[in-house]
């Protein structure tokens, strides 16, 4: 018999893969909400400073919203709620586009390199290589793009309180004393899940993309929807087809393409419609409204069929990425 | 003791049976039959487009194929992953991904790998220029080899796969390479398949060969085997037409008349009295047998 000479030692491989990805990926998944945040909040108080000196300047008093201190107060910590949300929403949009070409890339590149045949010399399968490029696209992306958010966005908010104290505002302090930082952070935490199973579509297409295209995956994987929609739209010339154009728009270019834009749910979403209404007899008199406009949750989205129906179609194209990864040959 | 039953049946590593693989309009393995058995260094020789690295692809189970695979008592098309635990392989050289570090390569071997020895890999760090923050894309092409090599040779693994692994490298890097192969990683637990353009200088590290052409094998046999039954004749002009005579499979003609024949199976004294006879090189044999492959 052979003697064991060497010690196995346990491994946890998803973990390893998940940092490989961070490693590969940090630029986009960190670096670039960072910088972008770095740059609108320099942005922010220039601007800031500007405004600070000229409102000097000009001698001009600031003005009481109406109806009292109490409305006063409740106006101003709107300030601080609008900052947050701000904040979320820069590395929101920084986040549509690193997921859709980070899904688009992920299955794609090492097989252009080649490196590919690097990772497939290790024990790690095909399906927990392809799982962990969803995980990160889905779940670790978002994640991570609303904690830079909320630090970007506690900039803003520092920003709006310092220049409002320098102009005196009255009862400025109301922006951090009048603020519902939970509540908005609360809220923005929701689209997670709901984020995850939206976006599945997308994030799968883009995966099978990026796992079958022997080259140019972005060509591919914008054009066979585009070019499906505008083909069927063109049968609808014909007379006696009834099509509905929306619904192949909607489903091809908006659910299969656009889905990785967080926020995109809105249309499936029935709490922001009765927010808007329930808010639309009083009127929007200042950033308060605006924020309670805004920040709702976003779970009612995981009762509509829309967001199901998406993800199953989504997981059926993410499990057609592994076969294919486990099969397909390099790329060109 | 150790469950590695699963080859004891056999005793053979890889066993191949009626191999076949099609590219759109090119067959690259033709009813390819063949066995490794363990703790063999067996070198995969033949022309460009041979069927060598399908071979090798199939043996790693990275593509389809039709006929009877065995590495290591599993199949590679449905048991891939359980086999990677046992079977590395460089498949060329410059396949690691250009952003990692060297830190982060080892980082990651070590965390998926479980048959990874990290102290060891370390070791084989320190003896070369690489440092731990250095990324792949500032290496040059060595370097790049050495920390390859490093990883896979601390990864206990039964099989080592190696396709091309010194391809355009220097021949100070490619002496290096081998030697450590043989010097810090084989042992007779292990298995090694090399395939390589330079034969020269892999010949006298190999136990035995496989010359592969137009997708079959043509030569299977250990390297002293190939001694024993090919002899490579000098003749003269006056002993030219015996020579002939007995059917040499090449010849090749050296200045100053003399020319150089080839036998297979010939006995070496009745060669010896026609001239200067020896071993011939692998290359040499090589190119003899794979005469009109170009054609």
């Amino acid at each position: 018999m052979n003697a064991v000479t060497t010690h196995h030692h346990k491994t946890n491989t998803f973990k390893w893969l998940l940092k490989r990805e961070f490693w590969e990926n940090r630029g986009g998944f960190l670096w670039a909400p960072l910088i972008t945040g770095a740059i609108i909040s320099l942005l922010t108080a220039v601007l800031a400073v500007t405004w600070v000196a000229r409102f000097r300047s000009s001698g001009a008093s600031s003005e009481l919203f109406n109806d009292g201190l109490a409305e006063h107060a409740r106006q101003i910590g709107g300030i601080g709620d609008t900052a947050l949300m701000a904040g979320i929403s820069l590395t929101a949009v920084v986040l549509a586009f690193v997921v859709f070409f980070y899904a688009l890339g992920c299955l794609y590149d090492d097989r252009r390199d080649r490196s590919v045949l690097f990772w497939k010399s290790l024990p790690a399968s095909d399906l927990q290589t392809v799982l962990s490029k969803a995980t990160w696209a889905l779940l670790l992306a978002p994640v991570l793009a609303i904690l830079v958010g909320v630090l970007i966005g506690i900039v803003l908010w520092l920003i709006a309180f310092a220049a409002a104290s320098a102009v005196g505002v009255p009862n400025a302090s109301a922006i951090v004393t009048h603020a519902h930082p939970f509540s908005v952070v609360g809220n923005m935490l929701t689209a997670i899940p709901v984020y995850l199973l939206w976006a599945l579509p997308t994030v799968g297409w883009l995966m099978l993309c990026s796992a079958w295209a022997r080259t140019k995956p972005f060509l591919w994987a914008v054009l066979i929807p585009l070019l499906a929609s505008v083909m069927i739209s063109m049968v609808g010339i014909l007379p006696g087809t009834n099509i509905n154009y929306g619904v192949i728009w909607y489903t091809l270019v908006y659910r299969g393409l656009l889905s990785v834009v967080p926020w995109a749910w809105a249309p499936a979403s029935t709490a922001i419609e009765e927010n808007a209404r329930r808010i639309e007899g009083s009127g929007i008199h200042g950033p308060a409204d605006i924020v309670n406009l805004m920040n709702i949750s976003n779970l009612d989205v995981l009762g509509s069929p829309d967001l199901w129906i998406g993800a199953a179609i989504g997981a059926a194209f993410i499990a057609l990425a592994v076969y294919l990864r486990r099969w397909r040959e390099l790329a060109d | 003791m150790n469950a590695v039953a699963t080859n004891e049946a056999t005793g053979a590593v890889v066993s191949a049976r009626g191999l076949r693989k099609a590219y759109r309009n090119r067959l690259a393995l033709d009813d390819t039959s063949f066995q490794i058995e363990a703790g063999r260094i067996v070198g995969l020789i033949g022309p460009n487009g041979a069927g060598k690295t399908t071979a090798l692809k199939a043996i790693l189970g990275l593509i389809p194929f039709k006929g009877d695979l065995r590495v290591l008592g599993m199949d590679p098309r449905t048991q891939r992953d359980e086999l990677m635990r046992e079977v590395c392989f460089i498949a060329d050289v410059a396949v690691l991904p250009r952003w990692m570090r060297v830190r982060e390569a080892i980082d990651f071997v070590a965390g998926i790998h479980p048959r990874f020895d990290r102290a060891k890999c370390e070791r084989f760090i320190a003896n070369t220029q690489l440092n731990p923050k250095l990324r792949v894309r500032e290496m040059s092409k060595g370097m790049i080899v050495q920390l390859h090599l490093a990883l896979v040779m601390a990864i206990d693994a039964r099989l080592l796969v190696l396709d091309e692994p010194t391809l355009g490298l220097d021949i100070l890097y490619r002496k290096q390479f081998y030697q450590r192969l043989l010097e810090d990683y084989f042992d007779e637990q292990k298995t090694i398949i090399v395939t390589t353009h330079q034969v020269e200088e892999i010949e006298h590290i190999l136990t035995d060969v496989m010359f592969i052409r137009d997708g079959r094998i043509v030569l299977t046999s250990p390297m002293d085997e190939v001694a024993e039954r090919y002899t490579e004749l000098l003749t003269s002009a006056a002993t030219i037409d015996q020579a002939r005579a007995l059917k040499p499979i090449d010849e090749r003609a050296l200045p100053f008349g003399k020319t150089v024949m080839l036998f297979d199976g010939v006995p070496r004294q009745q060669l010896a009295e026609l001239g200067e006879t020896r071993n011939p090189g692998l290359a040499d044999l090589f190119v003899a047998i794979m005469k009109g492959t170009y054609a």
